[in-house]
């Protein structure tokens, strides 16, 4: 199971939106295969009846009022490190024909 | 002695008795800075203009009888990963090359409030994925055209992430630091470059405006000369942030003030699976004359076993990865950073524009880190890796929990290893990821641990510092500080400075 081939990782690529070249495919297909092959001694721990942990200090969902803050950033702020903007609005090759 | 060899406390002492200035403190900083830095490569960016107008403005402060606190007039040097409003933020990629932030980090805009200085922000290794500072895109150590180089031995690597901050202390470059840790980026480097690190509980110090790597992981802390001065900082970086909602409304302590040394009846747990193979002898000889010294004061020495916690490196390894893979996913090529939209002859589709901005601006290790994380988080894959990843944190969880009924605190090596020298582990990613193998399981578990100097080795004729860790149960910052300062009240290794040649 842990191998994984030149062609799952290019699938993986489209998913994480790289585009790599032949020879990053082949190189990540041995390194992801190996790291995958480490991981995958805990399949050797019984996990049965075990819930999932993902926050360590014991929060559940942290709500708050749905209120208007004070904004701490200014259109003038964003557009010193945009690569297109144009009457503050972030501008971007067409979507649609 | 030089100015810049102070340490926080007694850099502020002198500063209350009006011996010395902030603007003399900064400027002896700056110019140690200059001396040594082309060798050293601390720092990516340097703030001598606004170090020495926010010392000025210290030194005015205090004339007029208004100090904002202990640490007002100190110059601290930042991680690159903290936010800084107007001072350029890399995370060590290209792909924030030019990044100029829109807001403060809260720790940093904490720091400042308390009337600190900024010296600079220092090298790590990209996005803080690493262990020895080589991801980084930017060679600061000009010299040897490389990123950070180690104070004890040039040739070496000072450990990563917090690689550039652990430098600029161990070569007195800055009087205080400050780090982030999400597998053991303060507590590594601090081991191989002799200085003092912590990383506290998960949720002590609000991570807004810290550069994410892994949100459920990732945590800032001091990184200093001496365990005082990392109490003293602690305390001012600490506390409940409306901007981050994971850190913790439990009150925080006067940990500097509170430090106390009596360590009689104290338990300290020795967990085996932590001095396992692969373990210098030398480092276990030096921690086993601590744990000596320690039982000669009255503490209990007791062995404890932790079963689980050998599969805490193998939970890291999917959990982080999947965070970054969604973390990362902000930097498109749009809205900031490195963009294919910035070259006039660039004619691709939107979807040119995020993977060739992407594949251009990330380094290899955050491109392994994402690739890795999109696979364990795919469909079909979603339950065997990630969904059992967080089962078997759960299961690590439970055994730090479990082994704090027993014992206090537990002491192990922070590294199996010395510092490595530079090219020896960056070609192979899993020897990198092995060598953190005694300090990636603190950071699923939440506990908070301590990383101090416990003595030094010869390795290739060369004169090396160990580390010694102190791990804590949840909130046990005090009980650790408390241990690690009683430690260096008894011996002299934490004053010990590396002769750069």
């Amino acid at each position: 199971m842990s191998h994984i081939s030149t062609e799952q990782i290019k699938h993986i690529a489209k998913l994480s939106r790289l585009s790599l070249h032949e020879e990053e495919i082949k190189l990540y297909s041995s390194q992801l295969s190996s790291i995958l092959e480490y991981v995958e001694q805990l399949s050797e721990v019984n996990t049965d009846n075990v819930e999932p942990l993902s926050n360590v200090t014991g929060l559940d969902n942290v709500i708050r009022e749905d209120v208007i803050v004070q904004n701490i950033v200014s259109h003038e702020d964003i557009k010193i490190n945009t690569p297109k903007f144009d009457k503050n609005n972030f501008v971007v090759p067409g979507v649609f024909e | 002695m030089e100015l810049s060899e102070l340490t926080i406390k007694e850099a502020s002492e002198k500063l209350s008795s009006g011996e010395i200035t902030s603007l003399q403190l900064t400027k002896a900083v700056f110019s140690k800075i200059e001396q040594i830095e082309p060798k050293i490569g601390a720092y990516i960016t340097l703030c001598k203009e606004i170090a020495i107008d926010m010392a000025t403005k210290s030194d005015q402060r205090r004339r007029a009888g208004k100090v904002l606190s202990e640490i007002d007039g100190i110059p601290i040097a930042v991680k690159d990963l903290f936010l800084t409003k107007g001072v350029r933020t890399t995370a060590a990629s290209n792909i924030l090359d030019d990044f100029m932030p829109a807001y403060e980090s809260t720790v940093t805009k904490k720091l400042w409030e308390a009337g600190a200085v900024l010296i600079g922000k220092t090298n790590l290794d990209q996005f803080a994925m690493g262990s020895s500072t080589e991801t980084s895109s930017f060679n600061t150590a000009t010299d040897s055209n490389s990123t950070t180089r180690n104070p004890w031995d040039l040739e070496r690597v000072p450990g990563g992430s917090s690689g550039g901050s652990a430098a600029a202390i161990a070569a007195d470059e800055c009087i205080g630091a400050i780090g982030t840790d999400t597998g053991g980026s303060i507590r590594q480097p601090a081991a191989f470059c002799g200085i003092t690190g912590l990383k506290p509980t998960y949720g002590r110090v609000s991570r807004f405006g810290t550069i994410a790597m892994a949100s459920s992981l990732d945590q800032a802390g001091p990184m200093t000369k001496t365990v005082e001065d990392a109490a003293l900082l602690l305390k001012y970086i600490s506390g409940h942030d409306s901007n981050d909602s994971t850190s913790s409304t439990i009150e925080v302590p006067d940990y500097c003030h509170d430090l106390e040394n009596n360590i009689e009846g104290l338990k300290i747990g020795i967990p085996a699976e932590f001095y396992g193979q692969g373990l210098d002898p030398q480092i276990k000889k030096l921690i086993d004359s601590a744990l000596e010294l320690f039982e000669q004061k009255g503490a209990q020495i007791v062995p404890v076993s932790m079963p689980i916690v050998k599969y805490a490196l193998a939970v890291y390894y999917i959990l982080m990865p999947a965070e970054v893979s969604s973390n990362l996913a902000r930097y498109d090529g749009i809205h900031y950073g490195f963009s294919k939209l910035k070259e006039n002859d660039f004619t691709g589709s939107i979807l040119d524009v995020y993977q060739q901005s992407r594949a251009e601006g990330f380094g290899a290790e955050a491109k392994r880190r994402i690739m890795l994380g999109s696979y364990v988080l795919s469909a079909g894959y979603y339950d065997a890796y990630y969904k059992k990843a967080q089962k078997v944190r759960r299961l690590v969880k439970n055994e730090f929990e479990k082994v704090f009924n027993d014992v206090d605190v537990l002491v192990t090596p922070v590294t199996p290893t010395v510092a490595f020298k530079a090219g020896e582990k960056i070609i192979d990613p899993l020897a990198m990821y092995l060598s953190d193998i005694m300090t990636v399981p603190i950071n699923p578990a939440g506990v908070p641990a301590l990383s101090i100097p416990v003595g030094f080795v010869k390795d290739d004729g060369k004169k090396l510092p160990v580390g010694m860790q102190i791990i804590g149960p949840m909130w046990g910052e005090q009980q650790i500080l408390n241990l690690g300062d009683s430690y260096q009240k008894l011996t002299n290794w934490h004053k010990e400075k590396p002769l750069i040649s």
